[in-house]
């Protein structure tokens, strides 16, 4: 604080504080902790708000235990709270889309990292910054368009004789979902995935390679170790992100398929109750926020490495 | 389990330029060979097509008599010593060394057996379980060795794996890696542009300079009998005399210099090529009377204490500096500043010799 006084001098060291305050403030601790009162209380007409009738609860919290449904598995038929199931679901494939952006991802890292040549390296990062331009809403329809019944992807698979028949890709679950996250939040594993592997030193690589190392196990045991804390940061953003995604589930989505942000999306503007959408709101990030933490501690990974 | 290294015409490009230029060296199985040149010569080139990670755009390298073109590191019986020693960080010590047998399959009790057999040939026996961050310079060094050598290399390749410790330490691995190539009896090949170190260790070296191998020789023969001016320089120190050489007679000539006439070394090799006259500090003194033969007026200018000898600058009427070394027994005599005094030197430590040695 006295460093920036004296750097910036005392006007402007207050007016970056106060931005910082303002956005702080207004714009992410009041707005939560206005939903976060609201989703202890009951939804009410609004004559009785504030009435006898308006005390703090877990109601809303505990109606995503209402409802249950038969679901099997793995053939043992099971009943489960709807939107429990839906929570799962949601866990689930977004665990599955930071997993194949992983394997997508980690060898495209590597290449940039590694293997390519400094002078063709800017050109390949605008390659794939590029599609980052264009809005996220139409990215998912170029998607829907692509996945469409009489869309490329069956042209071409019909065409090169994969298949026989069209597949409807958006009408099978989670399909278009789980595409559609992936080609949106790839990025965000592929970034700190490249800044770990580049921070390797090569000679790590070459002296296990002189030492008689083959490829995979160069990977497996110098790589992939080096690269953990990149790993986890990459994982964190793209669970989160699409765990928390609306856009893509509501435009690729089929008629199975139901994301957690949607069934709050649906409370808060079918049901118009928006204490319960808050509680399930605070439900979801704080169960998200459990499982990453329980995941980074079982790969023994800190926050601070995530940091670097 | 030594192998020997042969380079036959070995040249190496990058696009158009040509770092390695018509190699050929044949090291002995066993042997402690050192490339020795500036930066940017094209040493660490060779030591990298050796280990495999560079192909040669031309030539052929063989490794105890195999052709090992298209071979790729992992396939070698090498293994190599990084500049920066490239341990690893995230392992213990004892994994580091057993990196090359766990990639071979052995069991982790042989591994681990081994890895203290090598730490205790390295002189680190109670390092095992440390982390590489816990060591210092020395026994980080120590580790890359023993790393090496668990895979039981016929052949160690070195790349200037001292230059980073500091010149006390230097010193002791000096010997240190000398024992250890003696006891392991593995053929050493060193990268270093230290000349002190490839002199003081080396069976054998080879200079280079601008990709190409100017001499090789063991380390008395290239400090006395340099074969052209680039080694000469780049092997110690010299006064250097321009001018022209007149006919050889019985492996000496005439050389006429802005200084007079002096009479030096001239190989048959480079009779008829423009040569200059190279003669070491140490082998040139200073006398108050004339010298028998090769003798220049001087004026002493300036006058270093080093130690082990004095250093002294004279200069001709013309201004020339003649820097002569005067080992210092604990009676010499220091010339006193201003003295004027006769440098001189002996015909037979004195030589002729071209310029170094370059493509074209």
């Amino acid at each position: 604080m006295q460093d920036m006084i004296r750097r910036y001098g005392p006007g402007l060291t207050l007016i970056i504080c106060l931005l910082v305050a303002f956005w702080l403030v207004m714009l992410v601790i009041v707005p939560n902790i206005t939903l976060l009162e609201q989703s202890f209380r009951p939804y009410l007409p609004v004559a009785e708000i504030g009435g006898p009738r308006d005390t703090y609860s877990l109601g809303n919290y505990m109606k995503v235990l209402d409802g249950t449904v038969e679901k099997s598995l793995l053939g043992i038929s099971f009943t489960i709270p709807v939107h429990v199931y839906t929570f799962f679901l949601t866990i689930f494939y977004s665990i599955l889309v930071t997993f194949i952006c992983f394997l997508l991802a980690y060898p495209l890292a590597y290449y940039l990292a590694k293997i390519v040549s400094p002078k063709s390296l800017p050109t390949l990062l605008l390659m794939l910054f590029i599609p980052l331009w264009v809005s996220e809403v139409l990215r998912a329809f170029a998607w829907w368009i692509i996945l469409a019944f009489k869309g490329p992807l069956n042209a071409m698979l019909l065409g090169i004789g994969l298949i026989d028949a069209p597949i409807r890709w958006t009408n099978m679950g989670y399909t278009g979902v789980v595409v559609g996250l992936i080609y949106t939040y790839v990025l965000f594993m592929l970034f700190p995935l490249y800044n770990a592997v580049q921070s390797l030193d090569t000679n790590q690589i070459e002296a296990a390679e002189d030492l008689g190392a083959p490829w995979w196990k160069i990977h497996w045991k110098i790589v992939l170790p080096h690269s953990k804390p990149g790993i986890a940061s990459g994982s964190v953003m793209v669970f989160m992100l699409s765990a928390g995604s609306l856009l893509v589930p509501s435009i690729l989505g089929s008629t199975t398929s139901q994301w957690f942000t949607q069934t709050i999306d649906q409370w808060f503007k079918d049901a118009l109750d928006w204490n319960t959408a808050s509680a399930y709101a605070f439900l979801l990030l704080i169960l998200c926020t459990l499982f990453v933490t329980v995941a980074l501690k079982l790969f023994r990974v800190r926050l601070s490495d995530i940091a670097k | 389990m030594s192998a020997g290294i042969d380079l036959e015409n070995v040249c190496c490009d990058f696009g158009t330029f040509r770092a390695v230029d018509d190699a050929n060296v044949s090291i002995r199985p066993g042997e402690f060979f050192s490339f020795l040149g500036p930066s940017g010569c094209g040493k660490t080139t060779i030591l990298r097509m050796i280990s495999g990670f560079i192909e040669p755009t031309a030539g052929v390298i063989r490794i105890g008599g195999q052709d090992v073109r298209g071979k790729r590191p992992n396939q070698r019986p090498t293994a190599l010593i990084f500049q920066n020693l490239a341990l690893f960080p995230l392992m213990p010590i004892w994994e580091n060394i057993s990196f090359g047998l766990e990639v071979r399959g052995v069991d982790k009790a042989t591994r681990r057996r081994k890895a203290e057999d090598l730490l205790r040939l390295v002189d680190l026996p109670d390092a095992a379980d440390k982390m590489v961050s816990q060591l210092s310079g020395g026994q980080k060094q120590r580790v890359a060795i023993a790393r090496a050598l668990a895979v039981e290399p016929s052949v160690m390749l070195l790349d200037e794996p001292l230059s980073a410790l500091d010149l006390k330490l230097r010193q002791h691995m000096r010997a240190e890696l000398r024992a250890i190539q003696k006891r392991t009896g593995v053929t050493f090949v060193y990268i270093t542009h230290d000349q002190g170190e490839a002199l003081a260790m080396s069976d054998r070296v080879g200079v280079m300079s601008q990709g190409r191998i100017q001499q090789i020789a063991d380390p008395r023969e290239i400090y006395n009998t340099p074969v052209n001016g680039f080694v000469a320089s780049f092997v110690g120190e010299n006064n250097i005399f321009e001018g022209r050489a007149g006919a050889a007679a019985g492996g000496m000539a005439a050389f006429d210099t802005e200084e007079g006439r002096f009479r030096a070394r001239l190989a048959p090799e480079a009779e008829g090529k423009p040569v200059k006259l190279y003669v070491r500090p140490e082998h040139t003194v200073l006398t108050a009377a004339p010298g028998t033969e090769n003798s220049v007026p001087v004026t002493v200018a300036e006058v270093s204490f080093e130690g082990p000898f004095i250093a002294v600058l004279a200069r001709t009427a013309k201004g020339r500096a003649i820097v002569s070394e005067i080992r210092n027994d604990g009676q010499a005599t220091v010339p006193q500043m201003g003295a004027a005094m006769h440098a001189s030197f002996a015909a037979e430590r004195a030589a002729l010799l071209p310029d170094a040695s370059v493509r074209g």
